[in-house]
């Protein structure tokens, strides 16, 4: 059960030719695959692709009417291997996964994919993690392309042209018997737009029709003498079957005149930036219709030399919008330029930034600078020279004053008592090598937290602790892998390395039954049934089968005593080897998410329903802020009090309270104050409850007269 | 070659969110695209989601330009300086939007809700660790075109709604748009679960905003401390404990007109905490101070004094505590919060978790005492005591108990607790007034430290740690005249991290000054 329910979407990838498709880019691929005939499609989720996964896996019914096979694969390096199915079988098959993280991982499987080479087109949608909002290394698919010799497509951000490029992408496959990388920027998955709709096509060749009639080539296996054929092949077949195939189907573009002195060449993702940049400009309008010659490369590898050298042709310069390094494509021209012995000026990095991201601002000032530079007189005199400088509002002291507001755990978050735990064993036993993996609880870096000091790839925290592994030391390591790492290669790379190596380090699995982070998809240790997929195997066994001895399993991580009783055993103990704490409670996010509604419909029907909120007693509250250094939850915040003898703001919870319990679990585990109060609110209570509640009020309510009569009573004190 | 973008070309409409991941950004943005393609524009929006959506910051884009068959190119993020609208769901995060340039004086209309949503940074300070939302005001004035900025959560949370809704009702309000109102309801209408209380905010939020677009500017809403006589509220009670009430006021009323209200709450906070005689106790101390005043200083000393004294005399024990936690108003207190609707029922569970420093406190200062002094028999008892307690004070057992624990009120000056913080009370009140006559500013700065001391067992301990340490430095500053400064310095230091870590880079600075006054 992911995140978002897409039964709309869903809806939309039954649209039939003609009909007009409105929607995410994202879901537009996920369209154009099955107009493509896609006979097996695999991958796996992390932004900008999860949504195409998650569409997918509610698609199952339109999959199965036309004979498609969907794999939620375990890793992005099953879903390239997954890819297999297309060197033998005339089958299009597709893989989908973040970038580059996803193809890191994959790069084995691709190297060998695109040695043997396909029959039936393969496609690797890869999106582009880069520039604002990233949550990953900021690095370049393009070196893939290059070193495993995959093409490399780089569609203009809008859905006719991505749809387009799916299509392109398959034939440029099969043609050139090459894997084909399809490109996307986080921004062009989650555009919304239109584009008219094909009707779906069932592959040819269905996976099954595949199994009943077995094929093998060895001439296709990565195997001396095979493999070096394999490498001549590439260059001396595929790579001119390639050129001409992009060639001829005009796969790059074209704009503005066709004669002037100077041009820009860019990436095809760069083209609205650039356009923008020009409109800015005077220079083009409204509809991307220009003046200037513009080159665009939806094929950025292979690049075609004729192309190139026709397009420069009577320039006396040419702008590369290349963005990321190195600039491998800037270097590319720069050769054919030098080998052909052409006079034309190549610029590119002099102008726009090696490093970071094109935005609006850098493209405005990187074309800007180079039209100054090479063409001035196509510039208004205004742009020329700008009159103005800056719009003269000082934001200096703003600076300060605005806090940074980095992601953290959300409002009951299972991950936040398992590191409010790990904070106070700290105060008790002293300050330990924390290493970090990839996922939600990698928030505990940030305050209040500020645990973890590396983080070295998805499920691999405890391998990055390995080194920590030494008999003289007097503290052990403790290492963090959530269950997504965990399943994605955590099982071997992190478990079955610390038991084999005997790591005496701590490992904390943190399990919230999904991979929560991509946006809650299911993974084997889920503890909901899944039409489709197996679920509910458990951690614990996993780890068991693995041969750790030592192995705790705390099934309710907001029992924060608990947590940081066994956090402190596993760090002391005597027994020697990998001690590892199982730390499962489900992701609120998605909890929530299933159970609100219920919740609602039980009290809507009149089922007696209890419902737990936190609150703090402002004047018992000194406003010391300790819970809130033990909490970070967005819901427990600070509030003035209208009350001038109290200098400092008190804690707060706010109506978005879910009751998770961590608030009054670390003021009791911690020793802070006796200011929190849970309060559980009886919907429907029932005769019993009533009862209880009248006589115990009565009570109460004499106690309290009988003090309050005899005090005096300050009305609001 | 001619200038491309003439009159005669479609103009671009550039609208960008920020907003704090969770609160619906996306809901707001998928509106807009739909309101533009109900009036016949053409529109794009994108956003980057991701881990941002965790509670942090994230930006959504809109594009719109008036269909004309052909499809124009937009971008796919804002640039700086080229933003028509700018809505931030948050008032920091206009601030934010500031800083990135999306906000330009002679073109953009900045709509901002102007609540705050306190980032961690802010809310892990000792002290108040909070961002002037002024400074965002009074910049944001400037910085935009127009500016639009009310409490836009308290909007949608009054009509159940999300703030999603209420910005729209902005927008639509604030006519940045060329669309109508009906478009704008339509578009919500189509959302599905909760469309009425949408409506409602959006209807509120939308003549909010065209009140504030009639007026010139909209003020900030900072929070108005107002301070009179009135504002501190009824008393009422038996005769005679109103009537040595009276007498009390009465010597109040005796002080000078700027002591006045303070030392009226202190007295309440203080009777109401033990009893009238405890706030005669609080009336002499002060009156020492008072004696020591002029109004030359305007009474600064004595109106600290007010306020410090009756904190420091409410010390928070376990008493104060249970008492607070049995009284009915309370109860009404929690019931509001919680919002418990009749036919439903309350639970209320409170966390304890006493441990022999408390239990000790509550003895006879002579039988506290006692225990304190034998560690083996203190650990002996801590080892029974010292667990977290869970009571039900809906339950009558778990009222009652605290109820009881509330009503060794009337034996508290026997109790060892009470020992210790007049003690300690008395050494601080002493050495504040002494220095009236050498440095009147450093007594008041020795007052003001009482702020210092706050929190319940460990943080408590840390505070009278860091209390303890800003005192310290008064031998290093003596002569000094910037001496009042510094302590004032070193307060603020203290309030900043948990540990006293500036705290301590700050003593090591004065020590480094030498108690030769500059001049």
């Amino acid at each position: 059960m992911a995140e978002r329910s897409f039964a709309k979407e869903v809806e939309k990838l039954r649209l039939g030719a003609g009909e007009e498709f409105a929607g995410e880019g994202i879901l537009a691929i996920t369209k154009a695959l099955l107009q493509c005939g896609v006979g097996y499609v695999g991958g796996y989720q992390g932004a900008p692709i999860s949504h195409l996964m998650d569409v997918l896996a509610d698609a199952q019914d339109i999959l199965g009417e036309l004979g498609v096979h969907f794999e939620a694969s375990a890793s992005e390096a099953t879903a390239t291997a997954m890819l297999a199915a297309s060197v033998h079988y005339p089958i299009r098959g597709a893989a989908t996964f973040k970038s580059t993280v996803g193809t890191n991982v994959a790069s084995d499987a691709l190297a060998n994919l695109a040695s043997g080479g396909v029959t039936g087109g393969a496609l690797l949608i890869v999106g582009e993690d880069y520039g604002e909002g990233s949550s990953i290394m900021q690095e370049r698919s393009h070196a893939f392309a290059m070193k495993s010799q995959v093409w490399l497509l780089d569609p203009r951000p809008n859905l006719p042209s991505i749809v387009k490029a799916v299509e392109d992408g398959f034939e440029l496959s099969e043609i050139s018997n090459t894997p084909v990388m399809l490109q996307v920027r986080i921004r062009c998955c989650h555009v919304h737009g239109h584009f008219i709709a094909k009707d779906n096509k069932r592959p040819p060749m269905t996976v099954a029709d595949a199994l009943d009639a077995p094929r093998r080539d060895t001439g296709r296996i990565v195997l001396p003498p095979a493999s070096f054929l394999h490498e001549k092949e590439k260059v001396q077949k595929r790579w001119p079957a390639a050129v001409d195939f992009i060639t001829r189907n005009k796969i790059n573009e074209f704009f503005g005149s066709d004669h002037g002195s100077v041009g820009i060449v860019m990436q095809g993702g760069m083209y609205n930036s650039v356009i923008r940049a020009l409109q800015r400009l005077g220079l083009a309008d409204t509809y991307g219709d220009t003046d200037v010659p513009l080159y665009v490369l939806n094929a950025v590898y292979p690049l075609i030399d004729d192309e190139f050298l026709a397009f420069c042709e009577g320039k006396q310069a040419v702008l590369v919008v290349e963005e990321g390094q190195p600039n491998y494509i800037e270097q590319a021209f720069a050769a054919m330029l030098h080998k052909a012995g052409r006079g034309t000026r190549l610029v590119g990095k002099e102008h726009l930034p090696m490093a970071g991201e094109y935005t609006g601002q850098v493209m405005l000032d990187g074309i800007g600078a180079f039209l100054r530079a090479e063409a001035p007189h196509l510039l208004p005199g205004e742009v020329r020279a700008p009159n103005k400088v800056g719009d003269g509002v000082d934001t200096a002291d703003l600076v300060n004053v605005v806090p940074g507001r980095p992601p953290g755990f959300c409002i009951g978050c299972p991950e936040r008592p398992i590191f409010a735990a790990t904070k106070l064993v700290e105060q008790e036993l002293g300050k330990h090598h924390i290493a970090s993996d990839i996922g939600c609880h990698l928030f505990s870096i940030m305050p209040p937290f500020e645990l973890g000091s590396t983080t070295m790839g998805y499920g691999l925290g405890p391998a990055s602790a390995s080194a920590f592994n030494s008999p003289d030391a007097k503290r052990r390591s403790i290492s963090f892998v959530g269950d997504g790492g965990f399943w994605h290669n955590g099982l071997t790379s992190s478990i079955g390395n610390a038991v084999f190596n005997k790591n005496d380090g701590v490992i904390v699995i943190v399990d919230n039954f999904y991979s929560a982070a991509t946006g809650g998809q299911d993974i084997l240790s889920s503890r909901a049934g899944n039409r489709t997929k197996s679920t509910k195997h458990p951690i614990t066994e996993a780890v068991k089968g693995m041969g750790v001895k030592w192995l705790r399993h705390v099934d309710r991580t907001y029992d924060v005593g608990k947590m940081q009783d066994t956090l402190r055993e596993a760090l002391t103990t005597d027994e020697k080897g990998p001690k590892v704490i199982v730390a499962s409670s489900e992701c609120m996010l998605n909890r929530q998410r299933r159970e609100r509604p219920l919740v609602d419909k039980a009290i809507k029907g009149g089922t007696r329903v209890v419902k737990p909120k936190f609150g703090v007693d402002e004047d018992i509250c000194t406003g010391d802020h300790a819970c809130m250094r033990l909490s970070g939850c967005p819901s427990l915040s600070v509030k003035s009090l209208d009350d001038p003898l109290r200098d400092d703001p008190v804690a707060s919870i706010d109506q978005n309270c879910v009751g998770c319990g961590n608030c009054g679990e670390v003021a009791d585990a911690a020793v802070l104050c006796p200011s929190f109060y849970r309060a559980d609110v009886v919907h429907n209570p029932s005769r019993w409850d009533r009862f209880l509640e009248a006589t115990r009020r009565a009570t109460i309510g004499l106690l309290q007269r009988r003090r309050e009569s005899r005090r005096l009573v300050f009305a609001d004190a | 070659m001619h200038p491309r973008s003439g009159a005669a070309d479609e103009q671009v409409i550039k609208l960008a969110v920020l907003a704090v991941g969770g609160q619906g950004g996306g809901v707001l943005a998928d509106w807009i695209t739909d309101v533009a393609e109900r009036n016949g524009y053409v529109a794009q929006s994108t956003s980057v989601a991701g881990v941002a959506q965790r509670t942090g910051a994230t930006i959504y884009y809109v594009e719109m330009a008036r269909d004309t068959g052909r499809l124009p190119v937009f971008a796919l993020s804002p640039s700086q300086g080229d933003v028509d609208i700018l809505i931030a769901a948050e008032l920091m995060e206009a601030g934010r939007a500031i800083i990135r340039g999306f906000v330009t004086p002679n073109r953009t209309t900045l709509i901002a809700s102007s609540h705050r949503i306190a980032a961690v940074a802010e809310k892990i300070e000792p002290g108040d660790g909070r961002a002037s939302s002024s400074k965002v005001h009074a910049t944001a004035e400037t910085a935009s075109k127009r500016f639009i900025a009310f409490d836009m959560e308290k909007i949608a949370a009054d009509n159940g709604s999300m703030i999603s809704a209420s910005l729209l009702g902005a927008l639509a309000g604030s006519d940045a748009l060329p669309f109508t109102r009906e478009s704008y309801e339509q578009a919500i209408g189509t959302g599905g679960r909760g469309v009425k209380a949408s409506l409602a905010a959006f209807s509120a939020a939308f003549d909010r905003a065209r009140g504030l677009a009639a007026a010139p500017s909209s003020k900030p809403a900072e929070p108005a401390i107002v301070e009179s006589a009135q504002g501190t509220g009824r008393v009422s009670g038996p005769q005679n404990l109103l009537q040595g009430w009276q007498a009390l006021v009465a010597r109040i009323d005796l002080m000078p007109l700027a002591v006045r209200d303070m030392a009226l709450r202190g007295l309440r906070k203080v009777v109401d905490y033990q009893d009238i005689a405890y706030g005669r106790e609080y009336l002499d101390r002060l009156d020492k101070a008072v004696a020591l005043d002029s109004a030359g200083h305007a009474h600064v000393l004595s109106i600290a004094a007010a306020k410090h004294l009756a904190n420091a005399m409410c010390y928070d024990d376990v008493i104060r505590v249970a008492d607070l936690k049995t009284r009915s108003t309370r109860d009404r207190r929690v019931r509001k919060e919680v919002g418990v609707k009749d036919g439903s029922v309350l639970q209320v569970t409170e966390y304890f978790h006493p441990r022999i420093e408390e239990f000790c406190g509550t003895l006879p200062a002579g039988l506290g005492g006692y225990i304190e002094n034998r560690p083996k028999l203190a650990g002996f008892l801590d080892r029974r005591i010292n667990r977290g307690r869970r009571i039900r004070t809906d339950s009558f057992a778990g009222f009652a108990a605290l109820w009881l624990i509330g009503g060794l009120r009337r034996w508290r000056r026997g109790l060892l607790r009470h020992k210790v913080e007049l003690a300690h009370l008395d050494r601080w009140y002493a050495l504040a007034l002494g220095y009236v006559p050498v440095d009147y500013a450093v007594a008041v700065e020795i007052l003001n430290c009482r702020r210092l001391i706050k929190g319940y067992s460990d943080t408590h301990v840390r505070a009278q740690s860091k209390f303890d340490r800003v005192l310290s430095a008064l031998d290093l500053l003596k002569g000094r005249d910037d001496a009042a400064d510094w302590i004032r310095r070193l307060r603020e230091a203290a309030l900043k991290d948990e540990k006293g870590d500036m705290l301590d880079g700050a003593l090591k600075t004065v020590a480094t000054l030498g108690s030769s006054p500059i001049t």
